[in-house]
């Protein structure tokens, strides 16, 4: 009972310290920020971006893609993990499927702010036709936020009927919403199957519709004609790429949150072993498709094409395209293969360039193939045949990470990072065991 | 027999029907759909009453069998923004040979579409393929395809495809995801990045234009009347024109008669001066339609630039690498 305790007082959420206030007000002040720039751009309009008709789509997008392929780390983390019988996700899925959350709310919010007429927001039900991508995803992502939650507070509830009586008298007011959300959770048995059976049922389904949901993403852009975009490879090649953003992302959060709430005693440094074999898994299948996409074509391409790589590889995009390839996924690869390398410092500096990586990959495959038209850029003014986010492009994208920031740590300051019945349960099991073998 | 005719008519007319009875359905299909209609009251009167088919012959019905039909007035020839022109399939033939870069197909353009941004619906393309090849001058239009990847793309139908082979945009209904702007290899789209600020006398004008037309908000018949921010505008092939039995602006303003527009089905096209049959022309010329081999199946034809009567270089005083859209003072 005593090991009960310190268990429940070690994972329950705690208020924050000076760092997480400072924190806290930190993002706020950039969310701000960015809804200003926000609100100019609706009134002046989308002219207060750098976009323009050839450059027609920005960091916005680059932006959003970034998000969805955030939030496959719930699909792939917590699902694929769950069904493949690996227990050392247990004090990882909790921050894995609140990212995916934060993600994939922050990626339906990032595409309408590139939307320029948000106020029509409804013609896209009102008027829907099935055949757009964009109809996909305005069907797929409201249903990856659906199963995301789910798949988030269902293993939630045994944990908030403990939160519910452990504030009982530290905050009878806390106490309250943990007890209305548990949802009169007792523990029973037939509560137990119910859970049980609805966890399975959830984490069955994410997998499907995580890999839809990447594969429509890259089908937004593979439907055109654009060099760069039309490929076949592409489903595949953004689905490994969510892999490894989400993972890297991950891997970041949770070297933050253990630091901050202390918690090296629940993910130790095997479990960032662990994590850092998944994420080179990770990085080994990305740097295939990546292959696939950028040397194979060099040997048939077409003289568009050719263009096309060669202003990645040795053009105006070469430092961008080789500081994300090398920073972001070779330079990751061979640390992670090293022991030492997968240690939880190491890894977090890995995990912050991965996920930085990953961001810019993305605005390279958005925004150097609008700049190859079939046709050649004339008659239009100078400016537009380059593309670089403008200040207002910067404030608001910036302020939708911040947000995506924010959600995770408002989630983190009233959840348990870490599951407290399925760790004390595992526990447990682990202790009978040691005693029927002794 | 054409006494017989008259006579006939006439009789026919003391009986007070009316002519349009006639002339709408043909006596037999009347009298069938009349006996179905009126199964009540299929008692025959035994009053016989002799009507004409529209082929001419002279038929006897039981005058019970007759009834009034509401006439359609608008007969298959109503209007409909979404379906286009019936019966019409409109293409255009641009000869290369011809083009010397004046640009004034693209002043037209800007003007009639009351262009404010800065990239132009109508281009001219300074083109070269290979090093070794003569560089010519290109027009380019929307293309308006007959398989439009733009309106595949789009996720409210704002952007749609007509009977009469127009592509053409409603921007009351765009929500500007520009994802048709992606969509199109042409690269013909424009977006309205802005309000569109129009000046004083061009604004009067398109209220004019726009009385004129008979709308009072934009519409997809006469693009860029007016522009809406936030949505996107492209070349509409001027139905607007079209419909005044008037050639697209671009057509009629080019002084060198590059621009030929027509109907598929009539088989003709016409720059203005010379009125051409759209397959001999095609045949004889060699032509051919832009990116073939992506499938977009374009209304726009080219012919080669052969036998040119002018120098490439000529066009070159005109060429602006940066400019499309002049801007007023």
């Amino acid at each position: 009972m005593k090991v009960y305790n310190t268990l429940v007082k070690d994972l329950a959420p705690k208020k924050f310290g000076k760092f997480g206030i400072i924190w806290t007000c930190f993002l706020i002040v950039i969310i701000i920020v960015g809804i200003v720039a926000y609100i100019d751009q609706l009134i002046k309009g989308q002219e207060v971006t750098n976009m323009r008709d050839y450059a027609l789509w920005g960091i916005y997008i680059s932006n959003f893609v970034f998000f969805v392929a955030t939030s496959f780390v719930g699909s792939v983390t917590v699902a694929i993990l769950r069904l493949t019988n690996n227990s050392w996700r247990t004090p990882l899925v909790r921050i894995a499927e609140i990212i995916s959350v934060a993600a994939i709310v922050m990626a339906g919010i990032t595409i309408m702010i590139d939307m320029a007429r948000p106020d029509r927001l409804l013609n896209l039900f009102i008027h829907a036709r099935l055949q757009s991508p964009i109809t996909w995803d305005v069907i797929i992502i409201p249903t990856y936020i659906v199963i995301s939650l789910l798949l988030l507070y269902f293993p939630l509830l045994p944990d908030l009927a403990i939160l519910k009586k452990y504030f009982k008298e530290k905050s009878p007011k806390l106490s309250k919403w943990y007890g209305k959300l548990s949802l009169n959770w007792i523990g029973s048995k037939t509560q137990k199957v119910l859970q049980e059976k609805s966890i399975k049922i959830i984490a069955i389904m994410i997998i499907p519709v995580g890999i839809l949901l990447q594969t429509i993403d890259a089908w937004l852009f593979s439907t055109t004609y654009r060099i760069g975009w039309d490929s076949t490879n592409f489903a595949p090649y953004f689905i490994s790429g969510a892999f490894v953003a989400g993972v890297g992302a991950l891997i970041t959060v949770i070297y933050v949150v253990r630091r901050v709430r202390k918690l090296e005693k629940y993910i130790t440094d095997y479990h960032f072993d662990k994590l850092g074999k998944f994420l080179v898994l990770a990085c080994l299948t990305y740097l295939y498709f990546n292959i696939n996409e950028y040397v194979i074509p060099l040997f048939t391409a077409k003289k568009g094409e050719l263009d096309h790589l060669e202003m990645l590889f040795t053009g105006s995009y070469a430092i961008i395209f080789w500081l994300v390839m090398i920073v972001g996924l070779i330079l990751p690869i061979i640390v992670l293969l090293f022991k030492k390398g997968r240690k939880p410092l190491p890894m977090f500096f890995i995990g912050l360039a991965v996920v930085i990586g990953s961001w810019w990959k993305r605005y390279l495959i958005v925004t150097p193939t609008l700049l190859h038209p079939f046709l050649p850029i004339q008659g239009v003014p100078e400016s537009w045949h380059h593309y670089f986010p403008s200040l207002h492009e910067w404030l608001i994208t910036v302020a939708t990470l911040a947000m995506a920031l924010l959600i995770i740590t408002i989630l983190v300051r009233y959840l348990p990072v870490i599951p407290i019945q399925r760790t004390h349960d595992e526990q447990e099991l682990l202790k009978t065991n040691k005693t029927t073998e002794s | 027999m054409e006494d017989n005719n008259k006579n006939s008519r006439r009789k026919f007319l003391d009986k007070g029907l009316k002519l349009s009875l006639v002339t709408a359905i043909g006596g037999v299909g009347l009298s069938k759909l009349a006996a179905k209609l009126n199964a009540k009251t299929s008692i025959s009167s035994g009053e016989k009453m002799e009507l004409m088919t529209t082929d001419g012959t002279l038929i006897e019905v039981d005058s019970s069998e007759v009834m009034e039909v509401e006439h359609a007035k608008d007969h298959d020839k109503k209007y409909n923004v979404r379906e286009g022109f019936p019966n019409r399939k409109f293409v255009m033939v641009i000869d290369l040979a011809k083009c010397k870069n004046a640009l004034k197909c693209q002043s037209a353009c800007n003007k009639h579409h009351y262009i404010t941004g800065d990239n132009a619906w109508v281009k001219v393309y300074k083109m070269q393929e290979a090093e070794d090849t003569s560089p010519y001058w290109m027009p380019t239009t929307c293309q308006h395809c007959d398989h439009p990847a733009c309106v595949t793309v789009c996720p409210v139908d704002a952007t749609f495809k007509r009977k009469d082979g127009l592509v053409l945009i409603d921007n009351t209904r765009c929500i500007g995801c520009r994802f048709c702007m992606a969509a199109c290899p042409y690269s013909t789209r424009v977006f309205n990045w802005s309000e569109p600020k129009l000046g004083e006398t061009s604004e009067i004008a398109m209220e004019m234009d726009m009385q004129q037309d008979g709308h009072s908000a934009s519409s997809p018949d006469h693009a860029g009347v007016p522009s809406v921010k936030g949505t996107v505008d492209k070349c509409d092939f001027c139905p607007h024109s079209i419909v005044k039995g008037e050639l697209p602006h671009c057509v009629t303003a080019c002084p060198n008669g590059v621009f030929y527009f027509g109907d598929k089905y009539e088989d003709t096209v016409t720059n203005g001066d010379e009125t051409l049959r759209l397959s001999k022309l095609l045949e004889d010329k060699a032509g051919y339609r832009l990116m073939e081999d992506l499938g977009t199946a374009p209304s726009v034809y080219y012919l080669p630039p052969a036998d040119r009567l002018v120098d490439f270089e000529k066009g070159l005083e005109n060429f602006k690498e940066f400019e499309s859209v002049e801007k007023p003072e």
